[in-house]
């Protein structure tokens, strides 16, 4: 007996039903079937994830999904959200997993924070008549100027990123997600002047040729580290954590481990690849800078080391830490940021939201006097543009966007990439369903969509009468906040709107 | 009640003029007078200033330290930091005649000063940081007084009024130099003091500035990382900081400081011969926090020359002249041609090009 009764119902309209059975053919859940002596579609709801690929490819519209209004009794305490997760608990004894970014009704920030123009004293400036620069550099900046004999300026820095917009896509192994997704992210970094980020699975050789454009992870298991694979990179990131989870390791079912994936991971087929929650060999801080260290023994300092951290309660300590440890970049994720796979309880509960630790982070940094020593990216979640323009007046530098990547190549964020069974053909390792992602449309799609924000950040600076990124970087007086506590402000280091 | 300027961010609009010698010949004051007079509509009346430069070379080796206090208990409290850090040279009230037009002023003394020496051997600071410490000591712990100039051998001299009415306040017209700035402020709100008047200073380094930047907050959070404390608010204050950061302490020429200040645009960058176009990407990479956008034109003067340098839209208006051995900077040609009707040369500054006009002594020794 089933206790849970299914939270989504597929709706068919019979009138325009064809029963074509492209969505029978279309559904890797199995949720439709054709009744031949009926001659009619069945859908059975229990299996559905509402990832809308029958309600897309329906030639006749002929499909939509709706919330359940099934409930039970009305409880505020005992809802039937937890109910239901109780009842799967006591049937499976294991953990629950999810999915994608923390969707709980928590503050976001950022959509209470308002952006400023220009009106009279000074001009705001139009992009479409004068240049509006979004071009930015990631890596240490040391105020120290050195001259030969002439006076000539010694221009060596220490290794920099160049952006042409303050956007990276985020790291996601490839076996989390699919090789045409990996394929897709690279060339639209290639194509955009920006990053794309290998997460933990190692690198395909079918994309070194994209180096230039690639930042490497290396996690707490190591997967598909080797020499090469550091050489080929434009920057190694070390993960530490990762918003979704902080304070345990990645996940992989092995249903995903399956032949490529398994050959650039490093591991065999089938197994399981669940990072350790630590590295063990950082306990400390220490420690992290011998790791930092010896990434750039082993690529001649000639590639910057980014350290990414989950943004938890003292993440200005840790931050501050990072950035007297020889990281060049420190990239912190909210608690909203995305993931592979999950356990619930811990993508809903643990963390703090990105916008909150950014601010202190930033201060922080600031007040000690180390702010250029490093560069900031933030991620978890950056959702449009707007939240860009409040991130780097908050004071990042570049922010890292992953489940917005996904989205633009056909996410439809139905939370259940840990199935493996992602009809959009981005979460999967199953052939005829990786194939429905082609990489030339969806590499299009990611360059519409940071072609689209770079345009709208434009008009924003433009609006600001600024005509640079670096002049919003840390500019907060360019933010206001509405309906935020005292506390929100002075921790987001802005006024109230009026003020 | 009215907020003092300091707690709160002001705009303002402004009229900006500046006459040089570059033989180092000496003047009087009054030209600058007429000059910035003649851009009265330029200003509202609240605010107006002057920095002059070879006014004391009876003092030419001290520190000549201006300041407003607010009563004399503070004067007092002052006088005690002073003489605890430095070695009194001189000291007297700064000459002033009373002007219907100028109001509510505060007590205004100078003193020539050199730090102590045992005070400065015990700070391990080179002279001037530790002067500059000990001013911005006074700015934020002294409540009450305000050291507005503290370079040698030249001096601020500034108040809440019409700038021809400022000029008048303080007998500019006896003083004699080779070196004049003058400004005519137009804030968007009633300042509440004269702190906020223009020219800001600190060392020699003098700046007068028209325009509303809109990089204020990330220039700076950016210069207080690196020992300054913005008090007033104002874009004059943090631009003066990021020129005494970029010159005395990187040690960075002023065609430099425009590169990083009013920096070309990538694409002109792209276009430059390798080895420019390497310095330039450099400079804007590292000192990226420092770019100022947003309209402005500042007249920055220093012990040896002024520069004057547009935003790199050229959003604000500024001409250069020459006659002789006289240069001058104004926000219009009138300004100029009311001193000087008959000039050798006149021209319009692009936007992001600093006109660097350095005295002959200066350019030699160079």
């Amino acid at each position: 007996m089933n206790y849970i009764y299914p939270e989504y119902e597929v709706v068919r309209n019979y009138a325009r039903c064809i029963v074509c059975r492209a969505c029978e053919n279309q559904c890797a859940n199995c949720v439709h079937r054709y009744i031949e002596s009926e001659n009619r579609m069945e859908s059975k709801d229990d299996d559905c994830v509402n990832c809308h690929r029958c309600v897309t490819i329906c030639p006749t519209r002929a499909l939509k999904i709706i919330k359940s209004d099934h409930t039970f009794r009305y409880n505020s305490n005992w809802t039937g959200k937890t109910i239901n997760e109780i009842f799967k608990q006591a049937e499976s004894g294991g953990v629950l997993l999810s999915s994608m970014g923390n969707p709980e009704n928590y503050p976001v920030y950022f959509d209470k924070i308002l952006i400023n123009a220009s009106q009279v004293t000074n001009p705001s400036i139009d992009p479409l008549r004068e240049p509006m620069e979004t071009r930015v550099f990631l890596g240490s900046k040391v105020h120290k100027i050195k001259r030969d004999s002439n006076g000539k300026i010694d221009t060596s820095t220490a290794p920099q990123l160049d952006l042409s917009v303050p956007i990276m896509f985020s790291a996601m192994s490839y076996g989390s997600i699919s090789y045409n997704a990996h394929e897709s992210l690279a060339k639209a970094a290639e194509k955009l002047g920006i990053y794309y980020n290998t997460g933990e699975g190692g690198l395909h050789e079918d994309f070194y040729k994209y180096s230039k454009n690639t930042i490497v992870q290396v996690a707490s298991g190591r997967f598909g580290v080797h020499k090469s694979y550091l050489d080929t990179a434009a920057a190694i990131e070390i993960k530490m954590g990762q918003g979704a989870k902080p304070g345990i390791g990645g996940h992989l079912p092995g249903a995903k481990i399956v032949g490529a994936v398994s050959r650039t991971r490093m591991i065999p087929e089938g197994s399981d690849a669940i990072s350790p929650a630590p590295h063990h060999d950082i306990y400390s801080i220490e420690d992290l800078r011998q790791l930092v260290f010896s990434l750039k023994e082993a690529t001649d300092y000639k590639k910057p080391v980014i350290v990414k951290i989950a943004a938890v309660h003292n993440v200005t300590a840790i931050a501050s830490g990072v950035a007297r440890s020889g990281a060049d970049i420190i990239a912190i994720d909210g608690f909203r940021g995305g993931t592979g796979a999950a356990p619930t309880k811990i993508r809903d509960n643990v963390g703090i939201p990105i916008e909150l630790a950014l601010a202190s982070v930033d201060k922080r940094l600031r007040d000690e006097g180390i702010r250029d020593r490093v560069s900031l990216i933030v991620g978890g979640s950056i959702r449009s543009s707007t939240d860009i323009i409040k991130a780097i007046a908050l004071g990042a530098d570049c922010v890292y966007i992953g489940s917005a990547a996904l989205i633009a190549m056909g996410c439809h964020l139905c939370r259940s990439c840990q199935s493996g069974k992602c009809n959009w053909g981005i979460a999967t390792q199953i052939p005829n369903l990786v194939k429905r992602l082609n990489p030339s449309i969806a590499y299009q799609r990611l360059v519409n969509l940071v072609t689209a924000w770079n345009h709208e950040m434009r008009e924003m600076l433009g609006g600001m009468g600024i005509n640079s990124i670096e002049s919003l970087k840390g500019n907060r007086l360019m933010l206001r906040g509405v309906g935020l506590t005292d506390k929100e402000l002075e921790i987001l280091g802005i006024f109230h709107a009026g003020e | 009640m009215l907020i003092k300027e300091g707690s709160i961010r002001i705009p303002s609009g402004c009229a900006v003029s500046a006459i040089i010698d570059r033989s180092k010949k000496r003047f009087s004051g009054e030209a600058i007078i007429r000059s910035i007079s003649v851009m009265h509509e330029r200003s509202n009346g609240l605010g107006g200033g002057f920095a002059a430069y070879g006014i004391y070379p009876e003092y030419k080796d001290y520190y000549a330290f201006h300041i407003f206090y607010e009563n004399a208990e503070v004067k007092k409290n002052c006088e005690l930091f002073l003489d605890d850090n430095f070695d009194i040279i001189n000291l007297s009230k700064i000459p002033t005649q009373k002007v219907s037009e100028i109001v509510d002023e505060p007590l205004i003394w100078r003193y020539f000063v050199i730090p102590h020496p045992t005070k400065l051997k015990a700070s391990q600071l080179d002279e001037r940081e530790f002067v500059v410490k000990a001013v911005f000591k006074i700015n934020t712990t002294i409540k009450g007084a305000y050291v507005f100039s503290s370079g040698k051998n030249m001096g601020v001299f500034k108040a809440v009024g019409f700038p021809e009415d400022v000029g008048r306040f303080y007998k500019l017209d006896e003083y004699e130099g080779h070196c004049f700035t003058a400004h005519g402020r137009y804030p968007t709100n009633t300042p509440g003091w004269w702190g906020g008047a223009h020219p800001f200073a600190l060392l020699d380094y003098s700046v007068i500035h028209n325009g509303e930047i809109s990089s204020y907050d990330a220039n700076r959070r950016s210069i207080e990382m690196y020992g300054y404390k913005c008090t007033l608010l104002t874009d004059t204050e943090v631009i003066t900081y990021i020129i005494d950061y970029l010159h005395r302490k990187m040690e960075l020429d002023f065609n430099e400081i425009a590169a990083v200040i009013a920096a070309p645009f990538w694409q002109t960058i792209a276009r430059m011969p390798e080895d420019e176009r390497k310095e330039h990407e450099y400079l804007r990479n590292v000192f990226s926090s420092l770019l100022i956008t947003g309209p402005f034109s500042i007249i920055v003067g220093f012990q040896d020359g002024v520069v004057a340098l547009n935003d790199r839209l050229k959003l604000r208006s500024m001409v250069v002249a020459e006659k002789d051995d006289l240069v001058y900077v104004a926000s219009e040609e009138s300004a100029i041609r009311i001193i000087e009707p008959t000039l050798d040369k006149i021209w319009y500054p692009k936007g992001g090009e600093a006109v660097i006009i350095k005295t002959k002594e200066e350019s030699k020794s160079k």
